[in-house]
């Protein structure tokens, strides 16, 4: 496939538009859980490869949270030096598979991308995807490993954050060891984010190749009960890293939320991901999912928890979403997606209580219309409730996706450890150093519910500064 | 890779397990629970602990051979494995001096009671223990409580030992004063001790295990309501003021996989099930 030093022609006018992500048919793809966007063929890559100007200064390298080279994987990309374009991005990403996937790169990177001022910007996560891919086809390389500082760091949680701090520190020679409470190692990228937007084999291929760099991960470790931190630095670590996410779900606390077949996305997203309920009985864990299903909330989880459920055979399944389309916080694409296979929207409702059958089931939810008003803290206008406009609407099934809070679990057993009043871990914001010397944590478990790549950035950050904490450290 | 070390039939379908997991056995205190996961298609299910060996670095669990999961456990040997055992979990049980301590258990959950038990007889309590099963077959830990009892009742659903039912609780405590109620069993068990005791102020301690998935916090199925309020089996409890639990609610949420739950059991026989059961 690669034809290493010989220059591709640009074509003779560049194309304001960037060549688009071939998917799977909306009908075809609502009814399964392959993946809906099937990736760059080569000649697709090189021709939106070239359509990057490769500017002296370039801003999109900017607005990426892990500092990627952009412009210089593109060009390598364009030369055709395939295996080049991928060493130059693992250079700073260890995920770019899940990456080129799921970032949302039109907030990030491509936002900042010069092309987007007069059309479309470079397609860098699609190009990225395409880099990745080639490599897990091809076989992944074992990297070299430096030599061993000695030195020995115990990560919490395999997620984004985790893997990408794991990574970075056992680049610069450190022993790491990742401990995972769940059974399976990724974190969100397994039991939240599903197979048809992130296929799990991608996920095992990057974690594969994070082991490949000597890291050891230990499943089924709740840290906090299992071992404190306390016991971790008697156990030999010499630092810790926290990176326990938000993987706690919210709900509305209106009548009726403990009915049957009301699910937080939470619980409804880990038992069709993790668990892979979508193929019972064949693996043991069930999902039940009736004919009408209505998800409250409007970000990325709402997309996904909707589309699972068309998936899994709802016949309507509708998002119901106390603002208006202008305000969802899920990504362009993923509504697009969501739409195109027939997902309704409600706007500007929220369900203000459940009403259930005879056995504790629920069959109906009533809402209330809302109007925008004044911006709030966040900056968008605040929903107000309008009176008199309760209406009921016939659902069988609920799925709340209304957000997720960090995970309690260490800051209540770990002595000393500050946090926010909303059960965040406070941390100098440039190390991710916490209150206890040696104690690092990023991602989630800082910022409250945020994204993927953001996760990522602050696992880098904070492997840096673990390793500036332990080269300075005496023995 | 989790070895099993013991395996023994304590009644019929009624298991008990002792695994080699050595980290686990150096944290776990009464009242806590492990995940078990059997292989790469298992769900998670959770279970009681019902004893630990520091030294020989084991856990025992005890389980009734009930749904899918249970019954292929069930159908394991010393010297198979268990693929994913996570734990401890859960709060462990608030073991102090209380004074005379009512223990209640009944059928399998009896087994991690006895670990609570032995704890609140250290902690230089008084107890008074009952143990019950629907019939006199399915009794277990009889012997191991009346040991650590200063007084011991056994009861069944159908009289065929001991006291018929739960009524005579009543008499019970009339008689005497207690501290404290610690109750252990199926739900509609432990919502009926607690009814009982409630008119005599006992505050009574229920170990709650509704349905759950990850078992850490993450999905919320174990939901409770406690006094109006939403709490989480997982990472709440699993001890709760029974006083205070909508025990209809929960009823109906341990209720809601029963179909699948049929399913999932016709399947396996389907499939071949167990060799072992058929003898």
């Amino acid at each position: 496939m690669a034809k290493p030093n010989q220059p591709t022609q640009p074509p003779a006018k560049k194309s304001k538009k960037a060549v688009p992500m071939p998917k799977q048919e909306p009908k075809v793809r609502a009814r399964n859980f392959n993946e809906v966007a099937l990736g760059y063929s080569e000649e697709q890559a090189l021709e939106e490869a070239a359509r990057c100007l490769n500017c002296p200064k370039p801003q999109c390298v900017v607005g990426c949270p892990v500092e990627l080279d952009i412009p210089a994987f593109i060009k390598l990309i364009k030369e055709r030096k395939y295996d080049e374009a991928i060493k130059k991005i693992k250079e700073k990403n260890s995920l770019p598979a899940i990456c080129g996937r799921v970032c949302p790169q039109e907030e990030q990177c491509q936002k900042l991308c010069v092309l987007g001022k007069i059309g479309e910007p470079t397609a860098i996560g699609r190009l990225e995807r395409f880099a990745a891919d080639y490599e897990l086809k091809k076989g992944v390389d074992t990297p070299t490993l430096p030599t061993s500082t000695g030195k020995k760091v115990a990560i919490i949680g395999a997620g984004p954050a985790g893997l990408t701090a794991a990574a970075d520190l056992a680049k610069f020679g450190h022993e790491v060891v990742i401990f995972e409470a769940l059974h399976v190692p990724g974190g969100v990228l397994v039991y939240g984010i599903p197979e048809f937007r992130l296929p799990k084999k991608i996920v095992e291929a990057e974690v594969e190749y994070i082991k490949k760099l000597g890291v050891k991960i230990q499943t089924d470790a709740l840290i906090g009960r299992l071992h404190t931190i306390e016991d971790l630095f008697k156990k030999g670590f010499d630092a810790v890293f926290i990176g326990t996410g938000a993987g706690l779900p919210q709900f509305m606390r209106i009548p009726g939320e403990n009915l049957g077949g009301i699910y937080s996305a939470n619980e409804f997203l880990i038992r069709v991901n993790l668990m892979k309920s979508y193929r019972f009985p064949e693996y043991d864990t069930p999902i039940r999912i009736g004919k009408k299903v209505a998800v409250i909330g409007g970000g990325n989880v709402a997309m996904d928890s909707a589309r699972s459920a068309l998936r899994l055979g709802a016949e309507e399944v509708c998002i119901v979403y106390r603002r208006s389309r202008e305000e969802l916080p899920a990504r362009e694409e993923e509504i697009e997606n969501a739409e195109e296979e027939g997902i309704v929207c409600k706007f500007l409702a929220a369900p203000i209580r459940f009403i259930g059958d005879e056995k504790g089931w629920v069959k109906g939810m009533e809402c209330i219309l809302m109007q925008l008003g004044e911006p709030d803290e966040s900056g968008r206008r605040r929903p107000v409730p309008i009176k008199g406009s309760e209406f009921i609407m016939d659902v069988d099934t609920v799925i709340v996706a209304i957000g997720r809070t960090p995970n309690p679990i260490i800051q209540t057993t770990t002595k000393g450890l500050q946090t926010t009043k909303w059960g965040t871990i406070i941390v100098d914001e440039k190390t991710g150093q916490t209150s206890i010397p040696g104690v690092f944590a990023g991602g989630d478990i800082v910022t409250g519910e945020a994204t993927v790549i953001s996760a990522m950035g602050a696992g880098k950050r904070a492997a840096r500064a673990i390793n500036e904490y332990l080269m300075q450290k005496k023995s | 890779m989790y070895k099993i070390i013991t395996k023994r039939e304590l009644a019929p379908k009624i298991k008990l397990f002792e695994i080699h997991a050595p980290e686990i056995a150096e944290q776990a205190r009464p009242g806590q629970f492990v995940i078990v996961r059997l292989h790469e298609k298992g769900e998670r299910v959770p279970l009681t602990i019902a004893g630990y060996d520091r030294h020989k670095g084991t856990i025992t669990i005890v389980f009734n051979e009930v749904g899918k999961t249970t019954k292929e456990l069930g159908c394991l040997n010393n010297g198979d494995s268990i693929l994913n055992l996570a734990g401890p979990l859960g709060n462990p049980s608030e073991i102090q001096k209380f004074g005379r301590v009512l223990v209640v258990g009944g059928g399998v959950m009896t087994a991690p009671l006895y670990l609570v038990a032995k704890a609140l007889r250290d902690a230089g309590n008084e107890l008074t223990v009952v143990v019950g099963a629907r019939i006199k077959d399915l009794l277990i830990y009889e012997k191991e409580m009346k040991n650590i009892a200063d007084e011991f009742y056994v009861t069944t659903d159908d009289g065929s030992k001991g006291q018929k039912g739960l009524d005579f609780l009543k008499e019970l405590l009339s008689k005497k004063h207690f501290d404290r109620a610690v109750v252990m069993g199926p739900v509609v068990m432990m919502k009926t001790v607690s009814e009982i005791t409630k008119p005599f102020s006992v505050k009574t301690i229920v170990t709650l295990t509704p349905i759950m998935v990850d078992g850490m916090g993450m999905c919320g199925a174990c939901r409770v309501t406690v006094k109006g309020e939403t709490k989480f089996g997982c990472v709440d409890g699993p001890e709760f003021d029974g006083h205070a639990v909508d025990f209809d609610e929960l009823i109906k949420r341990q209720r809601v996989y029963l179909p699948e739950e049929r399913v999932a059991s016709v399947f396996y026989e389907k499939i071949g099930g167990c060799a072992c059961g058929e003898a």
